[in-house]
């Protein structure tokens, strides 16, 4: 049952889509980008798109996906949408927030 | 720091003073002395309903459409088409000025469910998309509504605080003038203390009821560096924005005008020594219920509209045309006045609003219609929606703000039956300049009317009770009749001149008889005269008669005895012989 589950989880989501917003290279953004790299490819490996956005280099896309708090982690497909918002260090939160 | 206005060169101020950011809203910048500390942020905070977003909102589109600078409006509430929505009932079009680019809406939109924190971040975002809105319309102001909506959409307070000290720091280095909106919280300013971060300017908005009818009011609570009103001031939110009155000044030095203007009916012209009332003063008309004070400010408004005097009427009590009926079954057609555009009425019940929304929207019409005449019909309505002593204050204001303007203002109060009240009408009969008083009078089972001029600042004024008459043909003063019991009235004093009239015609009668008399009287003496006359003539006559008788007897008797002489000597001579 349990095999099945994720088998049809996987079979039906093709790609996870993800857009992490950080300000610059700020050791906040660094952090950000280096655990969610780590978890991503231990639990989504293959199975995501990451865009990596500098809101300094591109403000407008801050405003389209409302960022405030950075760094952020937007999370659009797979419905629902999910925010993460932090460096990613608690491990446990960002899988919840990513629905895995 | 992008000083958006200029210091006033005033010469005597060599100090470099705070430089400020006209608001645009009328009123506020009077009391803040300029506007909002520019390049500082200002915190606005209220409970619910009390209208911060409104008012800084109208911050910006004031700034935009009147000082030309542009602002940007992070909303943390409401999204730009509701707020636009918003605006658009008090006139402003949002969209098309953001169309312009005078205005950028920015909705920050934080939904604790969407949301998982993962660990320590900042809002390095909102910092960048504010600065990106400013720098793409070059905006001078900013609105922030309401910033504490974060607190309710994150949950690391330590962050928060720290990001939103570092937000109000950012904001004065980007030299932008600020509105930031808190809700109040229980015991301080705001919910998140926020007074804490925005220091320079604090003004709290306050909507309170007070006997069912509420009112808003402004009070700035700090300042810094500055001098400013710090009174409450009402406010009101209508169709044309927000108005805040400044509570007037309290500096008697007015102009004053010696012209006067015709009070409407000519008797009582005469009674005053200029010929009506002053221009610019301030008149009370007080008598009890049904004396026709209404009648009496409306033949003043008729004959100020007659000389092409621009008027104002505001009606507490009745509506405009039910004043406007029954003023024609008096002889005023106060239509023509409204269609040539002199004359304007403003009702409004005094229950649909506070004292001071009154007093605001009063001013706001006056401004608005610029009368040289004014007539509040009655003031003691307004008793009904507050103390004698905040009607009286009202007034103060009132009273001093139309002498500024030189408005003429007549107001009406209903006196209750009583002596004591007489000389305390609202307390308002210290303040005006002129006060007519009509009384009923009860006599003879009759109810009539006497007016008369209890005072008149700067005039000779007649000191007699007229009798205040209300016909068809309009209003008139009768003259005073005095009977043994003092004046008459009415019945009593037609009476009187009736009887007045038969007495003159009996007089007459009585003097033409006694003419008669005397003509006879004449006529007998002097037949008398005359037959005494003829009576003296036929003795004078006798008396000659004697008389001549008496010469013919002496020439007769001496003639006589010369010939007697002549006879004896022929005879003597003979007889020698």
């Amino acid at each position: 049952m349990d095999e099945d589950y994720k088998d049809w989880g996987i079979e039906d989501v093709p790609v996870y889509q993800l857009k992490l917003f950080v300000a610059g290279t700020s050791s906040l953004s660094v952090r950000a980008i280096s655990n969610l790299k780590l978890i991503l490819s231990k639990y989504l490996d293959g199975r995501y798109e990451l865009d990596i956005i500098d809101v300094y280099q591109q403000p407008e896309m801050a405003l389209q996906d409302d960022v405030a708090a950075v760094p952020m982690l937007l999370k659009k497909f797979p419905s629902p949408t999910r925010r993460l918002i932090g460096d990613m260090s608690d491990t446990a939160k960002v899988l919840r927030g990513l629905g895995i | 720091m992008s000083s958006t206005q200029s210091l006033p060169d005033n010469g005597n101020t060599l100090l470099n003073t705070l430089p400020k950011t006209p608001s645009g809203i009328s009123g506020l910048d009077q009391i803040t002395m300029g506007g909002l500390p520019t390049g500082r942020p200002t915190l606005i905070c209220g409970s619910t309903g009390c209208g911060k977003t409104l008012f800084s909102l109208e911050f910006l589109i004031r700034g935009a459409q009147e000082y030309g600078e542009a602002g940007v409006f992070m909303a943390f509430e409401e999204k730009p088409q509701e707020l636009a929505m918003n605006v658009a009932s008090l006139g402003f079009d949002l969209n098309k000025l953001q169309e312009e680019k005078k205005i950028k809406v920015d909705y920050v939109h934080i939904d604790r469910s969407e949301i998982e924190e993962t660990g320590e971040y900042d809002l390095e975002g909102l910092f960048i998309r504010l600065g990106y809105a400013i720098d793409t319309i070059g905006a001078k102001r900013v609105v922030l509504d309401t910033i504490e909506n974060l607190f309710a959409g994150l949950t690391d307070l330590g962050i928060l605080r720290a990001e939103l000290r570092r937000l109000f720091g950012w904001l004065k280095e980007k030299g932008v003038t600020a509105i930031i909106t808190g809700e109040q919280g229980e015991k301080t300013l705001t919910r998140q203390g926020l007074e804490e971060y925005v220091s320079d300017c604090v003004i709290l908005l306050d909507h309170r009821i007070i006997n069912q009818i509420s009112t808003r009011r402004l009070r700035i609570i700090k300042y810094r560096g500055t001098l400013h009103g710090t009174n409450e001031y009402p406010f009101l939110i209508d169709e044309e924005g927000i108005s805040v009155l400044p509570v007037t000044s309290l500096q008697l030095d007015k102009p004053v005008s010696s012209e006067s203007i015709p009070t409407g009916i000519p008797a009582l012209n005469e009674m005053l020594s200029a010929g009506g009332f002053f221009r610019g003063s301030s008149v009370l008309v007080s008598g009890t219920a049904g004396t026709g004070k209404t009648s009496m400010s409306a033949s003043f408004i008729n004959q100020a509209c007659k000389d092409g005097l621009r008027c104002l009427y505001f009606a507490f009590e009745e509506s405009p045309l039910q004043i406007m009926r029954n003023m024609h079954s008096i002889g005023m057609d106060l239509q023509s006045h409204i269609d040539a555009g002199l004359l304007k009425f403003y009702a409004s019940r005094p229950t649909l609003y506070g004292l001071e929304m009154h007093l605001v929207a009063i001013h706001k019409a006056i401004k608005k219609f610029q009368p040289q005449v004014v007539v509040l019909d009655p003031i003691t309505n307004l008793i009904t929606i507050g103390s004698v002593s905040e009607v009286k204050a009202m007034l103060v204001r009132l009273i001093d703000f139309l002498q500024e303007q030189q408005i003429t203002v007549m107001f009406t109060a209903l006196t209750l039956n009583n002596i004591v009240n007489e000389q305390t009408d609202e307390g308002v009969s210290s303040l005006v300049d002129a006060w007519i008083l009509i009384k009923d009078i009860e006599m003879n089972g009759e109810r009539n009317k006497g007016l008369y001029v209890m005072k008149s600042r700067g005039m000779k004024h007649s000191n007699q009770i007229r009798e205040f008459v209300i016909s068809e043909n309009g209003l008139d003063l009768m003259d005073v009749y005095l009977g043994p019991e003092g004046i008459l009235t009415g019945s009593a004093r037609e009476a009187h001149r009736l009887e007045e009239q038969t007495g003159k015609v009996l007089h007459t009668h009585t003097l033409d008889r006694i003419d008669r008399e005397l003509q006879r009287k004449r006529k007998v003496l002097e037949s008398k005269i005359d037959s005494l006359r003829t009576e003296f003539e036929s003795t004078e006559d006798e008396l000659n008669k004697i008389y001549t008788e008496e010469e013919i007897r002496k020439d007769v008797l001496s003639q006589t005895r010369e010939k007697m002489t002549s006879y004896r000597s022929n005879s003597s001579s003979s007889a020698s012989e």
